[in-house]
């Protein structure tokens, strides 16, 4: 096998990238580009995804400079899945942002700048190098500042002053960090720091390294209380932005964790503690924001917080059922969290307004689109057999297995809430008597839109939705490449033996 | 800055510093330097003849917009990535050199070529960000 | 010199997130430069400092002979340095864009994204 394929995904969304910066001006063909590059990315990514399944850990050293002294990318199975992962939220944005996008963006270059966004998570995945992880970071970062400021609106400047400041701090907390760690050790390489930082004698200063890595990701994954800046920003993008971040940005923060925590910290006893009472009150406090909430996009925006805690929580037991449980919910909440603000962009077309309040009877107007729109919204509840019910039941058992039956209560009462909501949400957009809207002029509402245009909006959404019911239906298969995943979390060794042959 | 003399001086200034800003790329390998110094003193060149002069009469310097060197710069970066990967079935970004250096430039390999892809990067990514700035004002 | 960097960096720890805590717009930008000097400092600090010993061996021998100057956290250095260029550029751009449309120097007067909508 040619360990270069690793490279594949990044190379790809690089090259639509630059491909798409050439066509700048040329808004019409920039869609087409990049549906055709989030094609082809998603059949590198599913192809890497089969080889590696079959092959087991691979890595590769780019620019052939030998481990730990060059910057070695690994492609285990948690990394590809997230790649692919990737690849279908991508394709499903960027059929989407086709028409969703108005044009005055997408003459910004709202497509190159998605790409590059994309390249930064492909690059996040498969890094085996703690530096290397910080530059892919920012790269996502940097996209991700321009893909939620364009356009320039009011409320949109106003978030983006709050996310920039919060998500530079966690840049800079991140990367004192991997000073300390590499004070501490003088290895920036992954594998090569399982050994090395075992060795360190002073505990203390790892403990504290530790918790700045965790606060930094903490930061970036929306983690209680550092989460203020998400239901400040994610709901001022246009829905289809709103979509990748709610999708992908907290969970590369939540990747990062399990990377950190499974490879170069030990989870302790009191970073255990610090874990699983963050998860706790990331459960809540997310939960009981969302339920205050008026705006449809600001329901969804806490409901990402409130499940942030669910991997955390896994992270936190350490267990191999526990840690199988969280990689599970990840693969589900990627998936789900997606499509749900793209359906709230739909919504959005549909009516007009976010505003719960004023809607209602889009069940007797749309009723079709309403039963779509029932999957990933219960789905996100897990009412069995859909896809949020078994990583919960995982993680239940591993809180028996643990014996810490306040998690599992927590787990279970967030749930509870979580229906709460979306019970409410369903009876209050579809069910209710809506209001009568003001229809306001120059809106491109959904009715009046082309029937390929409204095709290229809901297409995604199935496509996200039948990806649900596969993980909802198809469990099994999913549950064992999460058993996988985390049996080669739990052990290292295979990680680093194909990083450092010789050991 | 109105005055005459960096006017004038800028008008001289200009080419010295882009010969300069390539002289700073091309020793990059083994002495301080390389694309990204480069890059920014090719940038401050510019900026400097903005000062000296308005700034839409350095803009008329350019054919297009100066975010333009951005793509073309990622490509030559990219490819000289490609360029081991396709050849010789080494590694991304593995360094190739031919194995006689060249007069005047010294030796050339896929580094050079990436350094030049990260000047062209540099100049664009600058000039847009300077001109952004000092165009809202 | 290793006293006077941890000091310094301390200082810079210290006043950059002053700086990002008050009110202003454009302190916090000068918080944002401060914090990421700060960081590239530390790196430096950490990676120890070692004078006058570039990391080149000798033609005759095989080994380094003494304590060299680790050449990685430069690298890293500069590479943290022209991710914040990039980042410190998209805040002034950002900051004075907000600016424009705000009215004000004020982080109190940008909260119609937490109101109730």
């Amino acid at each position: 096998m040619n360990e270069n394929i690793i490279f594949y995904p990044i190379l790809v969304q690089m090259a639509f990238a630059i491909l798409l910066m050439f066509l700048w001006m040329r808004v019409e063909w920039q869609k087409w580009v990049s549906i055709i590059g989030s094609v082809l990315n998603l059949v590198v990514a599913s192809s890497l995804f089969a080889i590696i399944l079959r092959e087991g850990t691979t890595s590769v050293q780019a620019g052939g400079w030998e481990a730990p002294f060059g910057i070695s990318f690994v492609a285990d199975a948690l990394g590809v899945t997230m790649v692919l992962l990737t690849a279908i939220v991508g394709l499903a944005v960027s059929i989407y942002s086709g028409v969703s996008v108005n044009r005055a963006r997408l003459k910004f270059g709202y497509f190159p700048i998605l790409h590059l966004l994309l390249l930064g998570l492909n690059g996040a995945f498969l890094t085996g190098d703690i530096f290397n992880l910080y530059v892919w970071f920012e790269i996502i970062i940097i996209s991700s500042f321009v893909l939620l400021t364009i356009g320039g609106e009011k409320a949109q400047l106003e978030g983006a002053v709050k996310y920039f400041t919060l998500n530079f701090l966690a840049s800079m907390i991140f990367l004192t960090a991997i000073a300390v760690l590499y004070g501490l050790t003088g290895s920036l390489n992954m594998a090569d720091l399982v050994a090395k930082m075992a060795a360190v004698e002073n505990r203390t200063l790892v403990q504290v390294n530790a918790l700045l890595f965790l606060i930094g990701f903490g930061i970036k994954s929306a983690l209680f209380p550092l989460y203020f800046w998400l239901p400040a920003s994610y709901h001022t993008a246009p829905s289809a932005v709103a979509a990748i971040f709610g999708g992908l940005l907290t969970k590369v923060g939540v990747y990062a964790i399990i990377r950190m925590f499974t490879l170069i910290f030990e989870v302790d006893s009191l970073i255990q503690i610090v874990l699983l009472s963050t998860a706790v009150l990331t459960f809540f406090s997310g939960a009981i924001g969302s339920l205050v909430q008026n705006n449809i996009r600001k329901i969804f925006s806490y409901l990402i917080i409130c499940h942030i805690g669910y991997m955390i929580a896994g992270v936190g037991m350490m267990t191999q059922v526990a840690l199988a449980g969280a990689i599970f919910y990840l693969i589900h909440d990627i998936v789900v969290k997606t499509n749900l603000f793209l359906m709230t962009g739909l919504i959005y077309k549909m009516k007009g307004t976010h505003s719960m309040r004023k809607l209602g009877d889009l069940y007797a107007e749309y009723p079709l689109l309403s039963l779509l729109f029932a999957i990933p919204l219960f789905s996100l509840v897990g009412i069995p057999p859909l896809s949020g019910f078994w990583p919960k039941l995982s993680l239940i058992e591993a809180g028996f297995d643990t014996e810490s039956y306040w998690i599992i209560g927590a787990i279970l009462f967030s749930s509870l809430l979580t229906l709460y909501i979306v019970v409410k949400f369903w009876s209050e957009v579809f069910w209710k008597p809506g209001e009568q809207l003001p229809n306001i002029k120059h809106f491109r509402y959904f009715r009046k839109l082309k029937k390929r245009h409204k095709w290229r909006l809901v297409a995604p959404v199935v496509f996200l939705s039948l990806i649900s019911l596969y993980i909802g239906f198809g469990a099994e298969s999913v549950m064992e490449l999460s058993n996988r995943i985390s049996d080669e979390l739990m052990d290292p060794q295979h990680y680093i033996e194909a990083v450092l042959p010789s050991t | 800055m109105k005055t005459i003399i960096l006017r004038a001086a800028s008008n001289y200034m200009l080419p010295l510093l882009l010969v300069f800003s390539v002289f700073i790329l091309l020793r990059g390998h083994y002495l301080p330097g390389g694309g990204f110094v480069g890059g920014l003193v090719a940038a401050m060149a510019f900026v400097l003849h903005a000062f000296a002069n308005k700034l839409e009469t350095t803009k008329k310097l350019f054919r297009m917009h100066p975010g333009f060197l951005m793509p073309f710069g990622l490509t030559l970066a990219l490819l000289s990535g490609l360029m081991p990967m396709i050849i010789e079935e080494s590694s991304f970004l593995t360094a190739m050199w031919l194995s006689e250096a060249l007069p005047a430039i010294g030796a050339v390999g896929t580094t050079l070529f990436f350094d030049i892809g990260v000047y062209l990067v540099v100049v664009g990514v600058t000039l847009t960000i300077i001109f952004t700035i000092s165009e809202s004002s | 010199m290793e006293l006077i960097l941890a000091l310094l960096i301390g200082v810079l720890y210290a006043s950059g997130i002053y700086m990002m805590l008050r009110r202003s717009l454009v302190k916090l930008i000068v918080g944002i430069i401060l914090l990421g000097n700060a960081v590239n400092l530390l790196i430096f600090l950490l990676g120890r400092i070692t004078k006058g010993e570039p990391p080149i061996i000798p033609g005759d021998s095989d080994v380094f002979l003494q304590a060299y100057t680790d050449p990685l956290p430069q690298a890293l250095i500069l590479t943290a340095i022209v991710i914040s260029f990039g980042l410190q550029s998209f805040a002034i751009v950002l900051v004075k864009r907000a600016h424009k449309m705000v009215k004000a120097d004020d982080l109190d007067e940008m909260n119609t994204t937490d109101a109730e909508s």
